[in-house]
């Protein structure tokens, strides 16, 4: 009976592209009971023991607390950390484990870190940001001051301008979508305009840039143009609604929208104006892009648009045959997805996915395509588009663009290669 | 950066502030006024021009000492760096695969000495005197053939000292 079931769901089944991809409204059509049709005998092999009522239905559980964790059964929602750097204490990275993850928002816990020189531990209360340089009167601010201030509530996403760069490299490595792609995070931030606080200051005739240095071990430091602090530019207080986390530049970070991460200054506590760049060693040395004729880019601010599946990805592995969810992330430092495309033949053919996110500029969008695997070789791909019209490049035609050494700014498709027996691998394709 | 573009940048700007101070006005005005005078040794930014660079003065001789005793552990007697550590010295913008050092790839001196001030030995950041800085600056550019030993490295000289892939870089910063 089961086997007659699936067989006609198969065949009425709407498939929209190559090696199994299905319109998802005619699937939510269908219902579960035709969908379940699909998935293999597990579910039918149902055997006849009875239900009992669990121990924990039978005790008072613990008691509320200050501030919640994690259930203890999900414990492996961790971040991918690196091991300590023995030549430069505290510096190093952790990956958010974007596999695991749904929906559009990283929690605060894990969300990527990159630091330095390692996250200090600073007192609010002693903590100063100066606004100084071409300004008509510098100021200080203290971090209560700052509290005071009309704020802003918008959700954006981070991204490193380092991350999935291990693609760039010759071969493919057989990695986990975090080890790739986790210096990517998305969350609601709160805070003030540095518009604001500019207008507060005043601005000297002739300035037209905004150096900004963090008051970590390192003082990194970063330089952006003043078009761009007066558009969007803000100083984050909040995360997700509770004070940004140490990890995130506690007790305040500077936010550029869209913008490589690096320049969203951390532990921030100097706004220098002036009327160039200050050349900062993370502005010359590192975060530039070595082209093929030895030239490179400078201050390539906006992260591109891109898009990667996070299940199934790297490293996982597909234990039945049947339907599964394909889902992803997809953002650019443009603008809002507008589309995202699912390939389950490495390219050939696609099938446009359902957008499960907010739909806003600078922020992470959710997508899903229902994919009935047969046990066949398949190849995942993802391709998003903005909304002003860039369109996701593959991974040859970045690479094109740069020297090899070059691993800022990589927004080539991924592809996520599917084994006969469900093993899911990176693989170049 | 050429003239009309910063005119073109400043009009943006002025643009931008009028919208500003519209949102402005509902400010509570908490900050303290605060003096470049009271900034000083607190500000340790160097810009290209050298504005920033503090009084004093050094020369590669002298830098030699600084280096072997604090740097050269990590980055090596030469420069040549070590496991996890970059080399300070060598390389080249267009031998294949590319080696980026401070000799074959920064564009200005000022940043050599902005970086080592304020990140510099990476277990005791900001630990060495403004004098330190410039002579193992002065010794850095030395082992990169930039300088002679002898040479004073100072708030005058420094900036003028010019690096081979100076003009090595295009500005992107208006390609938002
Ligand atoms: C404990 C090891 C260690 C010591 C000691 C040390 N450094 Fe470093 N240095 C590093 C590491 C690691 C980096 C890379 C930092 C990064 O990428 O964030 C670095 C980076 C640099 C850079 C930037 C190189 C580039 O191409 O971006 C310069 C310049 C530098 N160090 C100079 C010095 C000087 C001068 C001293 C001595 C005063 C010194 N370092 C002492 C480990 C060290």
């Amino acid at each position: 009976m089961s086997e007659i079931n699936n067989q006609n769901n198969k065949e009425s089944l709407e498939h929209v592209a190559a090696n199994g991809l299905i319109n998802r409204r005619h699937l939510l059509g269908l219902g579960l009971a035709g969908a379940g049709g699909l998935i293999a005998s597990s579910v039918m092999a149902a055997d006849s023991t009875r239900v009992e009522i669990p121990g924990w239905s039978k005790v008072p559980g613990r008691d509320p607390s200050g501030y919640g964790s994690p259930s203890s059964f999900a414990n492996s929602y961790q971040r991918l950390a690196g091991a300590p750097s023995a030549v430069l204490p505290g510096s190093g990275v952790s990956r958010t484990p974007l596999h695991l993850l749904q929906g559009n928002i990283t929690p605060n816990g894990l969300h990527f870190e990159r630091h330095h020189s390692g996250i200090p531990a600073i007192d609010p209360a002693q903590h100063r940001l100066v606004i100084h340089g071409m300004v008509r009167q510098p100021l200080e601010f203290s971090y209560e001051d700052l509290l005071a201030y009309p704020m802003q509530t918008r959700i954006y996403f981070l991204e490193c301008s380092g991350n999935s760069g291990a693609n760039t490299g010759a071969t493919a490595g057989d990695s986990s979508a975090a080890a790739i792609h986790g210096l990517l995070s998305c969350s609601e931030w709160t805070g003030v305009s540095l518009a604001s606080l500019l207008d507060e200051t005043g601005i000297v005739d002739g300035a037209t840039w905004v150096t900004s240095t963090g008051a970590d071990g390192a003082s990194m430091g970063r330089s952006i143009p003043l078009n761009k602090a007066l558009r969007d530019v803000f100083i984050a207080l909040y995360q997700n609604g509770e004070p940004i986390r140490p990890e995130q530049g506690y007790p305040m970070r500077l936010f550029v929208p869209g913008w490589e991460g690096n320049v969203s200054v951390k532990w921030l506590t100097q706004i220098k104006l002036a009327d160039g760049p200050a050349n900062f060693r993370d502005e010359t040395s590192k975060y530039t892009d070595l082209l093929p004729d030895g030239k490179a880019l400078q201050f390539t601010y906006p992260m591109g648009v891109k898009s990667l599946i996070t299940s199934p990805s790297g490293q996982m592995s597909l234990r039945r045959q049947g339907l599964h969810e394909v889902t992803g992330v997809a953002w650019s430092g443009s603008g809002a997805i507008t589309r995202v495309e699912v390939s389950a033949d490495g390219g050939r053919s696609w099938a446009d996915a359902h957008l499960d996110g907010t739909g806003q500029d600078l922020a992470l969008t959710r997508f899903r395509i229902p994919w009935l695997w047969e046990g066949g070789p398949a190849v995942l791909q993802s391709r998003a588009t903005d909304s002003t019209g860039q369109v996701q490049p593959t991974r040859a035609t970045v690479l094109a663009n740069y020297d090899a050494v070059n691993r800022y700014h990589f927004n080539g498709i991924q592809s996520w290669s599917v084994s006969a027996q469900g093993e899911v691998k990176n693989v170049y394709a | 950066m050429s003239m009309p573009k910063r005119r073109e940048l400043f009009a943006l700007a002025c643009s931008a502030l009028l919208s500003a101070a519209l949102v402005a006005q509902e400010t509570p005005s908490l900050g303290t006024p605060v003096s470049e005078a009271q900034l000083q040794g607190w500000d340790l930014i160097v810009s290209p021009d050298g504005q920033g660079l503090p009084s004093g003065s050094g020369t590669a001789a002298q830098g030699k000492e600084v280096y072997i005793q604090q740097c050269a552990a990590c980055h090596g007697l030469e420069g040549q760096g070590g496991a996890g550590v970059p080399g300070l010295v060598g390389g080249s913008t267009t031998s294949r695969p590319a080696l980026l050092t401070v000799g074959s790839y920064w564009p200005y001196t000022s940043t050599l000495y902005d970086y080592v001030r304020r990140a510099m030995p990476p277990t005791a950041p900001k630990s060495l005197s403004d004098t330190q800085v410039y002579q193992v600056v002065a010794y850095i550019l030395h082992l990169n053939g930039l300088v002679d030993e002898d040479v004073v490295v100072d708030s005058a000289s420094l900036p003028k000292i010019e690096m081979p892939n100076h003009a090595g870089f295009i500005d992107r910063s208006q390609v938002q």
